[in-house]
């Protein structure tokens, strides 16, 4: 089946949703079954929903050795992260 | 005069549910069975859905009747004479072929048999073919589909799919060959007419079976019928002694 059947990575936006998530990965034999599947599998065909499917070989990650340099260096320097603003009373859960 | 349409009209409806209530029984016992696991969580969907239509059919026929029978007595307390659904949905499961071919007829034409309802004179019904075209749209895509892949697939799975698809035919036609209930619902302005619901069925197919290099069979071949009528084949026995069971041994159990 794997030979056959490649892995797919799904992504939904749901109804209300701003972006599309990645929720999961499923087997199919081409888009439109994976499609298809995704809908059965992951949205349980709720209505309003966008879904991606994406070979999952067509997917590339950082490796997790690079995380040092890709990350690291913006950690140390906290001028970039906006925590020095104060806030006025009203304004609530920013 | 109006309670004798009023039978009519329940007997109508009980085919509609009948038809979704068998059928889905019938998928449900290839739960865990499919040939994938996202062919197995459609399947049991489809089954789902399909209960799911079964329920408002049978409620409304009970509340027609006025008899006392809800969803559930309709459902667990009549024997296989009682039963409206058509020969083709109590055909067994046989491999996934038989199975999709199956589905694609019944999809098919419960499709086109949907939409025409959606305009029924009766709101009731007009809203549950509206409720239910929603699921039968994406389960005749899907049935589709499937026939395409499996018939265009490889040469076993192309064999086995025009075996299925010469096998299932007879049962095919049931649904248009209209008698006395068809025809008073047709007078009501509840249900669409024989022939152009023929004619869209028999377009759908050909369309699909010709992307899927599979031979049409004969449109004007004998078709089975009785099921509508309640005359069975041997197979709905079976499925209802599984079905019934708990209702049978312990009746009127609340659950």
């Amino acid at each position: 089946m794997s030979k056959e059947w490649p892995l797919w990575e799904v992504f939904i936006r749901s109804q209300h949703g701003l972006a599309h998530k990645h929720v999961g990965s499923l087997h199919a034999s081409d888009a439109e079954m994976a499609v298809n599947n995704a809908r059965d599998v992951y949205t349980r065909r709720n209505e309003g929903v966008s879904i991606w499917v994406v070979r999952a070989a067509d997917i590339v990650a950082s490796s997790p050795g690079d995380k040092t340099a890709l990350f690291e260096p913006s950690n140390n320097k906290v001028y970039r992260h906006p925590t020095f603003f104060p806030m006025p009373e009203e304004v609530k859960n920013l | 005069m109006n309670e004798k349409i009023d039978g009519v009209k329940f007997d109508y409806l009980l085919r509609q549910g009948d038809n979704a209530l068998i059928l889905s029984q019938q998928l449900s016992k290839l739960c865990g069975k499919g040939p994938a696991l996202e062919e197995d969580m459609a399947l049991t969907n489809v089954a789902l859905d399909l209960l799911g239509q079964t329920r408002m059919w049978l409620t409304y026929a009970g509340e027609l009747e006025g008899a006392g029978r809800d969803e559930d007595k309709l459902a667990y307390l009549r024997d296989a004479h009682q039963m409206r659904n058509c020969l083709l949905l109590e055909q067994p499961n046989g491999n996934y072929a038989d199975t999709m071919v199956r589905q694609f007829y019944f999809d098919t034409w419960h499709y086109f048999l949907m939409l025409g309802l959606t305009k029924a004179s009766d709101v009731r019904i007009a809203e549950i073919a509206e409720k239910s075209i929603k699921e039968v749209t994406y389960h005749l895509r899907r049935s589709g589909d499937l026939i395409v892949r499996m018939g265009d697939g490889t040469p076993e799975s192309h064999a086995k799919t025009q075996a299925a698809v010469n096998a299932l035919w007879m049962y095919s036609g049931e649904v248009f060959l209209y008698d006395a209930v068809d025809e008073a619902m047709v007078a009501q302005g509840v249900a669409p007419a024989a022939e152009g619901l023929r004619a869209q069925f028999m377009e759908h197919v050909s369309e699909i079976f010709a992307e899927a290099t599979l031979t049409m069979p004969d449109p004007a071949a004998w078709m089975q019928k009785g099921g509508k009528q309640g005359r069975h084949s041997e197979h709905l026995g079976y499925i209802l002694a599984e079905m019934q069971f708990l209702q049978r041994a312990y009746p009127g159990s609340e659950w």
